[in-house]
Order: C-alpha cells, then sequence, then structure tokens
C-alpha cells in the first residue's frame, strides 16, 4: 500500500508542570489516508486536542516533551525544525478549533485573515489574496461573500464564522485538515451544516480529515474510523461501521450509553459513574479500571495492550473476546427491548 | 498595512457614516464635560472665596473707580448665571486678547492668556519628547520581555521596570543633572532654551528632562505591555494565526500587539493630558518653567485667574485627549464602533 497521509507511531505528550508531569497522551498510534474521516472521541481532557495540537507543531516546546513519531507522507514532523514545520502548518496540515468567535481575530476583517492566510505561503499581491478569499468564503457558503469579506468577526453568525475558519483552513487546498470539535460551539441546526461542509471539502479536495469531538453522534454521521481515547490512551480504535455494530471496549460501550438518541429517552440514558482520572498521577494499570463496571483482578496492575481480537479491530481491554460480544449482545438485546 | 487600506474601501459606503456619528457624538460629549469643569472651576475660583473679585484685582488699597471698573468688566454685578456665561463665551470665542479668553492675573495684570500661551509650549515640548521616547521604549521592552518571558531578558526589563517607578523624579532627576551636565559635561544645563535659539542647544536641554520624565513612564509601559501581551498571546486567534503558519514575528507583532494596544492608547492619552498641568517636579528640577510652574506660583501667591486658567487649559486638554483617545479606539477596535 501507499504511503498514509498521516501516521502517529507511539506519540506521547508530556507537560512539564510546576506540580510534576502530565501525562497528557502516551502511546498513541493512529493512520489516516486521503479520503478518509478519523473520528477521534473521548472525554474532556483526553488527551485529543493535545495530539492534534502536537501535530500542528503549536504545542510550546519548552513546556511539552513530545515523543514518537508523526509521519507525514512519510516525513516526521518532530524531526523538522521550527521553521520548516511552520510552511507545512496551513498549507500541508490544516485545522479549524472549537469556538470559532475566539479564534478569528477581533480587529481584522474576516476577508482580510483568510488573504493573510494565503500570503503566509504564497507570494501573491493584497489584491489577489483578497480576491482568493472572497472565493473560498463564496465555496463554503458564505452568501454575498464579497461584501461580506469586509465584515468583522462579530458580525458574522457563529455558523458563518465556523464556514470562514473552514475557508480559511482550505486556502492552500492542505493533504490533511484537522477539525478540532468543529460544531461544539454551534447550534444543533448549523452543526448538521458544517459537517455537512467538512464531508463535501474532504470528497472535493480529496484529502484526509481528523474529525475531533465528544460527540459519538457527530461521529457516526461522517467518520470511517473511530478512535476512542481515554486518559490520553486509545481505547479502541477500527473502521466506523465496526464500532458502532460491535463494539469491544467498556468505555466506548460506556459513551453509547450516555448518548441521546431520538429513540432513546433521558430516563434510559447511563451515565458513565465517576470522572476521568487525574493525568498527572494516571491509575496503576488500565486507566479507566475505577470507572470501570468489567473490571475484574489484574485490571488494576496490567496496563492492558492495544490489541486486535479475531474477525474484529483493535481495543486495550483484558477481557477475553469472547466476553466482550457476549456482553455487546446482552447490551443490544437490552436495546432492542428498550426501543419497544 | 493592508487593513488601513481596506479600511476605506471607495465601495464601503456603511463605515465612514457610522464613523462620522460616532465622532460627532463623542464631540458634543466632549463639550459638554468642557462646560461642566469650567462652571466648577468658576464656582470655586470665583464665588466660594470671600469677598468680591473685584476686591483682590484692585490691590492692597482699593479705590472705588477700580472697584467699579472691574466689577462691570467682569459683570459682577449681575447674576452669578450671566457672569459665568461672559466667563465662558470669552473661553470659547476669545476676548480682548484672543483666543481662549482667561481674564487678568491679579497680580500684575498681565493677560492669561499670554502667560499660559508663553509657558505651553515649554510644556508641550516636554510632554511630546518624553511621552515619544517612553512610548517606544517602553512598549519594546514590554514585547521583548513578553517574548523571552521567564528568562534574564525579561527579569532584566522588569527590574529596570521597577527601578524606574521607584525612582523618586527629583532625586533622579538631579542626579541626571549632576552626573550628566556637571561632571560629564555631554548635555546643558537646566533651564529652557527656546528652539529659534538653534535646535542643538534645544536639544541638549531638553533630552535630561525627557529621559527623566519618559523613565517613570516608560517603566509603566512596559509592564503594561508585557502583561497584556501575555494575555493576548494566550487567545484562541493567536493560536489560529499559528496555524496558519505564520512566522512567530508577524503573529506577535501583527495579531498580538495589535489587540494588547487599546488600552495602551487609553493610559497613553490620559497621561499626556495628565501632565499638560502636571509635569510640575520635572519642570521644577529643570527649572523650564512651564505650565506647572506658572499654576504653582498662582497657587503660592493666590493668583486665582492664572490656576484658573492652568487649571481649565489642564482639562480641556484631558477632554480632548479623552476625544482622540475614543477615535484612535474605534479605529483600532471595530466593535466599540457598535456600543
Amino acid at each position: 500500500m501507499s504511503t498514509p497521509l498521516l501516521e502517529l507511531r507511539d506519540l506521547s505528550v508530556r507537560f512539564r508542570t510546576r506540580d510534576g508531569i502530565v501525562h497528557a497522551v502516551s502511546d498513541l498510534s493512529y493512520t489516516l489516508r486521503r479520503g478518509e474521516t478519523l473520528g477521534v472521541v473521548g472525554e474532556s481532557g483526553s488527551g485529543k486536542s493535545v495530539t492534534s495540537l502536537a501535530i500542528m507543531g503549536l504545542l510550546n516546546r519548552n513546556f511539552a516533551d513530545v515523543t514518537g513519531e508523526i509521519l507525514f507522507e512519510g516525513t516526521d514532523l518532530l524531526k523538522l525544525s521550527p521553521d520548516q514545520l511552520r510552511k507545512i502548518r496551513g498549507r500541508d496540515i490544516s485545522m479549524i478549533f472549537q469556538d470559532p468567535f475566539a479564534c478569528l481575530h477581533p480587529m481584522y476583517r474576516v476577508g482580510w485573515q483568510i488573504a493573510e492566510a494565503v500570503r503566509a505561503h504564497e507570494g501573491v499581491s493584497k489584491a489577489a489574496a483578497l480576491k482568493r478569499a472572497v472565493e473560498l468564503l463564496d465555496a463554503v457558503g458564505i452568501p454575498n461573500a464579497k461584501i461580506r469579506a469586509r465584515d468583522f468577526p462579530h458580525q458574522f453568525s457563529g455558523g458563518m464564522r465556523q464556514r470562514a475558519m473552514i475557508a480559511m483552513a482550505l486556502v492552500h487546498n492542505p493533504d490533511v485538515l484537522i477539525a478540532d470539535e468543529p460544531t461544539t460551539a454551534l447550534d444543533v441546526t448549523v452543526q448538521a451544516q458544517i459537517l455537512e461542509l467538512i464531508d463535501r471539502v474532504k470528497k472535493d479536495f480529496d484529502i484526509g480529515v481528523v474529525l475531533i469531538t465528544h460527540d459519538l453522534g457527530v461521529i457516526s454521521e461522517t467518520a470511517s474510523h473511530v478512535m476512542v481515547m481515554y486518559a490520553g490512551r486509545a481505547m479502541e480504535y477500527g473502521p466506523a461501521r465496526e464500532i458502532f455494530n460491535a463494539a469491544q471496549h467498556p468505555y466506548t460501550w460506556g459513551l453509547l450509553e450516555s448518548m441521546p438518541t431520538v429513540e432513546r429517552r433521558l430516563d434510559a440514558l447511563v451515565p458513565i459513574e465517576g470522572s476521568p482520572p487525574s493525568l498527572l498521577r494516571p491509575p496503576s494499570g488500565c486507566p479507566f479500571h475505577p470507572r470501570c463496571r468489567y473490571r475484574f483482578e489484574p485490571c488494576d496492575k496490567t496496563l492492558p495492550p492495544l490489541v486486535s481480537i479475531p474477525d474484529g479491530h483493535p481495543d486495550a481491554c483484558l477481557l477475553s473476546p469472547e466476553r466482550k460480544r457476549e456482553i455487546w449482545r446482552e447490551r443490544i438485546a437490552a436495546e432492542i427491548g428498550l426501543a419497544s | 498595512m493592508g487593513f488601513r487600506g481596506a479600511a476605506r474601501r471607495p465601495g464601503d459606503i456603511v463605515r465612514p457614516a457610522e464613523m462620522i456619528f460616532y465622532i460627532a457624538g463623542r464631540l458634543a460629549w466632549t463639550i459638554a464635560v468642557i462646560l461642566t469643569v469650567l462652571f466648577v472651576t468658576f464656582l470655586v475660583f470665583f464665588k466660594l472665596p470671600n469677598g468680591s473679585p473685584a476686591l483682590r484685582f484692585c490691590g492692597r488699597s482699593p479705590t472705588d473707580q477700580c472697584i467699579q471698573l472691574t466689577t462691570q468688566r467682569l459683570h459682577l454685578d449681575k447674576p452669578f448665571y450671566v457672569e459665568f456665561g461672559y466667563f465662558a463665551k470669552n473661553f470659547f470665542l476669545g476676548d480682548e486678547n484672543g483666543w481662549p479668553g482667561l481674564g487678568y492675573s491679579y497680580g500684575n495684570y498681565v493677560s492669561v492668556r499670554s502667560e499660559v500661551l508663553q509657558r505651553a509650549p515649554r510644556t508641550l515640548w516636554l510632554i511630546a519628547g518624553a511621552s515619544t521616547i517612553w512610548l517606544v521604549f517602553g512598549v519594546s521592552i514590554g514585547v521583548l520581555s513578553a517574548v523571552k518571558r521567564r528568562t534574564l531578558v525579561d527579569r532584566l526589563a522588569m527590574g529596570f521596570a521597577l527601578f524606574g517607578i521607584s525612582a523618586p523624579v527629583f532625586w533622579l532627576g538631579l542626579m541626571a543633572l549632576y552626573v550628566v551636565w556637571k561632571i560629564l559635561g555631554l548635555t546643558g544645563g537646566s533651564g529652557y532654551v527656546p528652539l529659534s535659539d538653534g535646535i542643538g542647544n534645544w536639544l541638549s536641554h531638553l533630552i535630561l528632562p525627557w529621559s527623566v520624565l519618559a523613565l517613570l513612564y516608560m517603566a509603566i509601559y512596559a509592564r503594561l505591555t508585557r502583561n497584556n501581551l501575555l494575555e493576548t498571546l494566550g487567545e484562541d486567534y493567536i493560536r489560529t494565526a499559528r496555524a496558519k503558519g505564520l512566522p512567530e514575528r508577524t503573529v506577535i507583532l501583527k495579531h498580538g500587539l495589535r489587540a494588547s494596544l487599546t488600552p495602551i492608547v487609553t493610559i497613553f492619552g490620559l497621561d499626556i493630558a495628565l501632565l499638560v498641568g502636571g509635569a510640575i517636579i520635572t519642570e521644577s528640577v529643570f527649572n523650564i518653567q512651564g505650565l506647572g510652574w506658572l499654576a504653582f506660583n498662582g497657587a503660592i501667591t493666590q493668583d486665582l485667574p492664572t490656576v484658573l486658567g492652568v487649571v481649565v487649559c489642564t482639562a480641556t486638554a484631558v477632554a480632548v485627549m479623552n476625544l482622540v483617545v475614543d477615535i484612535v479606539y474605534a479605529f483600532l477596535d471595530p466593535r466599540v464602533r457598535y456600543a
């Protein structure tokens, strides 16, 4: 097979803080190919965003130790100088963020900000850059793009701001688009439009998308692959279809049970008890074991490796493959019972 | 900057109108403020002190004729609002000596206007030079300190700032005069030399007062810039700027500093305005005899019209600088125009 677009190998991120070392991401590996959307799910503090910032080289090297490999088309980004990395940022790998209002500079016109992104990697005139900005605003569905390009961010609605951010990310036809909770700050109706737009962009530009979210619903609509993260570690990783049809990890089960759907009423939602562990002092063994309903004797001592089960995909849980299948089947049966 | 050009695009019909309304509103407000200040100072200086101002004008042995004339001239025989009306009219439109009409000094019958106009250039030159120095160096040191945060550079800069804030101007001024002028002979001594006496001479007498006055403010501005910039650099839009692949220089100066500058503009305007009447210590140490000195002398000789003249000029300067700050602010931060 050809070289993947983006490949993480045993990526670890450690923050040195006054209170000690924060294990933000540990031994994370995944692969992204052109035309794929990798959905990264997990609660707040599970290391999703830190991973993407590490890929972008946006972590302050004075405070963060990044180890492992981040291969972009075969080149290890961690071995590049800050300046080489800067040339890749925004040109080959782009990123959009959670809160588009906070992410746009309040004192510059939207069109200007996109034009600036054009000129960051391309020696074109300001007028040409602005023209390109207007074209892109038009392409992401901003009506009257020519006039609206002269607006300031506060004159845009939330959805339009995120569209503008997407336009800004697309100026150089990047190969990878990292979307970090792109719909969390938006209205539900707008969320669907933005997800649709990201999906369309992926097809039109033939790029790879990393979609980070805590919302499994968002993932189920767009992702081709899913990575479930907890406490900075991969819990389960596989094709989206398999994750939703045959989840193997207790944490994923918990996420699915706590996800509201149209069929499931609020009182039928089962929250995951407890809260995520401190990454300053991660629990021994499996990081999820203190909250796990299925924990058994070795869970607090042995760190389960991410390994594939027969006819399945990789997960990091010590339960036997048979037991995992059994629990999943019971869960489906209960679900059908609830719905009827 | 590309943005400035884009701001005044010919097709841009909405924006200028917004700006004009905004400025007109601010201007009306400024005039109201000046009128209020005039009224309060008028009450304090002419109505509160015991006895008629006419008596003070006519000195130790007032003649009836003198009192009568003065009463007529100042309209003291009319109701106080009419008196104030003439006072305000003189200030805004000028009296027989021209604009702004500030009346006569108690001491020597000299028009306060001519005194103020004679002293004003000294103070204004002092402020202009000092403020340029402190703005340029203060902001630069602040940026450097923020970028090199927690390094030796940062600590040295902030140590220098602490020194600048703590060192009293009268001590610093005398030390500067002693060392640079008396011992090293590098500059001119105290006193003011007009620009017409040669730019070199003028400069060599102003450079020390400039530096001493600037040092205090430079220190404050360096700290302010550092803290504002550090706060701004934590904003999400700075991360966006980096994610675009912009050089770090552009990220800090164009995106970071731009947003950190608004509070600095605000206090810069006020600092300058307050110094119009308030650079007394620097003026005294270097014997510049500007507006601060004029007000001080007026106060100790109970020459109320002179003090009043300086006070209303300072107050007007504050109000006008506020207006300027508001307008600059609206250009710097588009959100203000809609507030």
